[in-house]
């Protein structure tokens, strides 16, 4: 049928299109940026070096090592807290299952911002938190969350929980029951069961949720914006900055792209580590 | 905060589960995770608690007093800059919630019901807006939007909404296509149908859900974007903009009431969600 080859060209033509212009062609431009000189007034001409890449990475490699670092803290950290929490749902969420993942959803409808702003508001100097605690004594007076390190982790693996849970909760959840029973069928103890069986069937899900938790935590920019301080900036800070404050399109596109390609040379180092190829799900 | 109670490994190698113990280990994990849903609902009771909060000055630090003034339509209202940003905000969720999920659904059925050149290639493709930080896509597009001359407002909002709404729609809607059981269709096609008659009649009820599903991730993904927005929207304020602005004089009793509400209508998604499926299947929105 001469028409049905041509129906699926069809049905994709608009969003195609859209991606290629508003996704494709963006990257191709801010790639040509980045290789510019010049400003926003007096216009760009294209100088095919690359001094915006050496100066960027002269003068920002250590924020780059902190955002790659931190993305790597938060990852860990959203792992190692919704493993249990995606567990315990698949395999003994019962008829209550969809209950509990909804309500893993449901907070995530509170826009980001506000979210984040709320953390703020915990976690101040003299909020209630860590107010009353300096009331009676706990802690010190000077001690501080806000505009440190964990203020800007702890932010991020809250908001990035969802990203690993999910994922996690979908690969656990597909396992068949008949591998974990054959498993203590051959006399395998519970923790063989869980290391041997378990774990590996679950990788699947523990790498997507990695990406989806890894590559925004990364690129951050709302949770060290509002909770941190001059010793947690992130490069999507900076990059916000060379793009809306300094108006240095070509620094900033360096920039972006240093930060992608920082992002995928972590996410092939980790695809090779973790030996699966589940990368587009 | 952190795992502070990973789960209780046992301790002994017997290998037959004692049913007591079996049960003890259920609890405490049970238990954490009970905890860890807590967690995560805990800045969203403290902002629905603030709320209602009456402070005396500008800001909403401390808890001064119970009132539910602000949830009165004069006090919510009190802002022509936030209604604004509001009417901006549904605007942008409307338009790139439908045109994406439009866009979406027709590459997902495409995806799902054809073999052809290149759809490695296109699925590949479609999961690169997924994969790529959000603030190197408004950057790209701030640098496109300024190299091609064109000033920034709502449409270029509208449109970087929809850029990266699509690619969610496609995963949402794909995982329900590719489960669809192709015989009901050959069955409508058998009986006279004509293809147009077979995706009105079989195959789009069948979606439906998923398109749903789909259609509201994108609108929250829409009504949430901050980022992105940024670079793009030159003059004019979103929701998520305009708090940021204001949380440099202090961020009104307002944007909690409204965060509030907001969530009131995640909480009756939820509920219908539940009475829908009755503990069955998974919900919709969830990836499979």
């Amino acid at each position: 049928m001469r028409r049905g080859r041509l129906v699926p060209f069809l049905l994709s033509l608009p969003g195609a299109i859209w991606l290629l212009v508003f996704f494709a062609l963006p990257m191709a431009t801010m790639l040509s940026v980045s290789f510019q000189e010049g400003s926003l007034e007096e216009g760009y001409r294209f100088t095919g070096t690359a001094t915006n890449y050496t100066d960027a990475v002269t003068k920002y490699d250590f924020i780059l090592w902190r955002s790659l670092l931190f993305g790597l803290i938060v990852t860990a950290l959203t792992l190692v807290i919704s493993y249990p929490l995606a567990y315990w749902i698949a395999f003994r969420g019962g008829r209550r299952k969809n209950l509990y993942l909804l309500l893993i959803l449901l907070p995530f409808f509170t826009p980001y911002l506000i979210r984040t702003l709320s953390w703020k508001f915990i976690l101040a100097d003299s909020g209630f938190l860590l107010g009353t605690l300096k009331d009676v004594g706990i802690l010190d007076e000077g001690f501080r969350v806000l505009a440190t390190p964990i203020a800007v982790i702890s932010g991020m693996t809250y908001n990035f929980l969802p990203f690993m849970a999910l994922p996690l909760y979908v690969a656990l959840e597909r396992i068949d029951g008949r591998f974990l029973e054959a498993a203590q069928d051959l006399y395998s103890s519970r923790r063989e069961t869980f290391l041997r069986v378990t774990l590996p069937l679950s990788l699947p899900g523990v790498f997507a949720g990695s990406l989806l938790t890894f590559i925004p935590a990364v690129g951050d920019y709302i949770d060290p914006e509002y909770l941190g301080g001059v010793n947690t900036t992130m490069i999507g800070q900076v990059i916000q900055r060379e793009f809306l404050t300094s108006n240095d399109y070509p620094e900033g596109a360096a920039i972006s792209f240093l930060l992608m390609a920082g992002i995928l040379v972590g996410v092939f180092l980790y695809a090779r580590a973790l030996g699966t190829e589940e990368m587009t799900g | 905060m952190s795992a502070t109670a990973a789960p209780q490994k046992p301790r002994a190698r017997d290998r037959a589960p004692a049913p007591p113990r079996t049960k003890r280990r259920g609890r405490w994990l049970g238990l954490y995770s009970k905890a860890v849903i807590a967690y995560l609902f805990l800045p969203i009771a403290v902002m629905i608690l603030f709320g209602f909060n009456d402070p005396k000055g500008r800001f909403n630090y401390t808890f001064q007093g119970f009132t539910l003034r602000y949830y009165s339509p004069s006090e919510l209202l009190a802002f022509p800059e936030l209604n604004e940003a509001m009417r901006h905000s549904l605007i942008v969720m409307g338009i790139s919630a439908l045109a994406a999920t439009t866009f979406g659904t027709l590459i997902a059925l495409a995806l799902t019901r054809y073999r052809f050149r290149g759809r490695g290639a296109f699925n590949l493709f479609l999961f690169l807006p997924m994969a790529t930080p959000e603030i190197t896509m408004g950057s790209a597009l701030l640098a496109l939007f300024v190299t091609l001359n064109v000033s920034r407002g709502l449409t270029t909002i509208v449109i970087a909404h929809i850029m990266f709404s699509i690619s969610y729609v496609v995963v949402t809607v794909k995982a329900r296509t590719a489960t669809l059981d192709r015989h009901l269709e050959d069955a409508a096609a058998d009986l006279g149908a004509d293809p147009w008659t077979t995706f009105r009649t079989v195959t789009f009820p069948l979606i439906r859900p998923a398109i749903l599903a789909g259609a509201l991730l994108a609108a929250v993904l829409s009504f949430d974007d901050y980022v992105i927005t940024l670079f793009n929207k030159g003059a004019v304020d979103t929701v998520p903009t305009w708090i940021a602005g204001a949380t440099r004089i202090g961020v009104p009793v307002q944007v909690n009431v409204l965060g509030t509400l907001v969530f009131m209508v995640g909480v009756v998604y939820v509920v219908i969600n539940l009475i829908r499926t009755r503990g069955e299947g998974t919900p919709a929105i969830a990836p499979r």
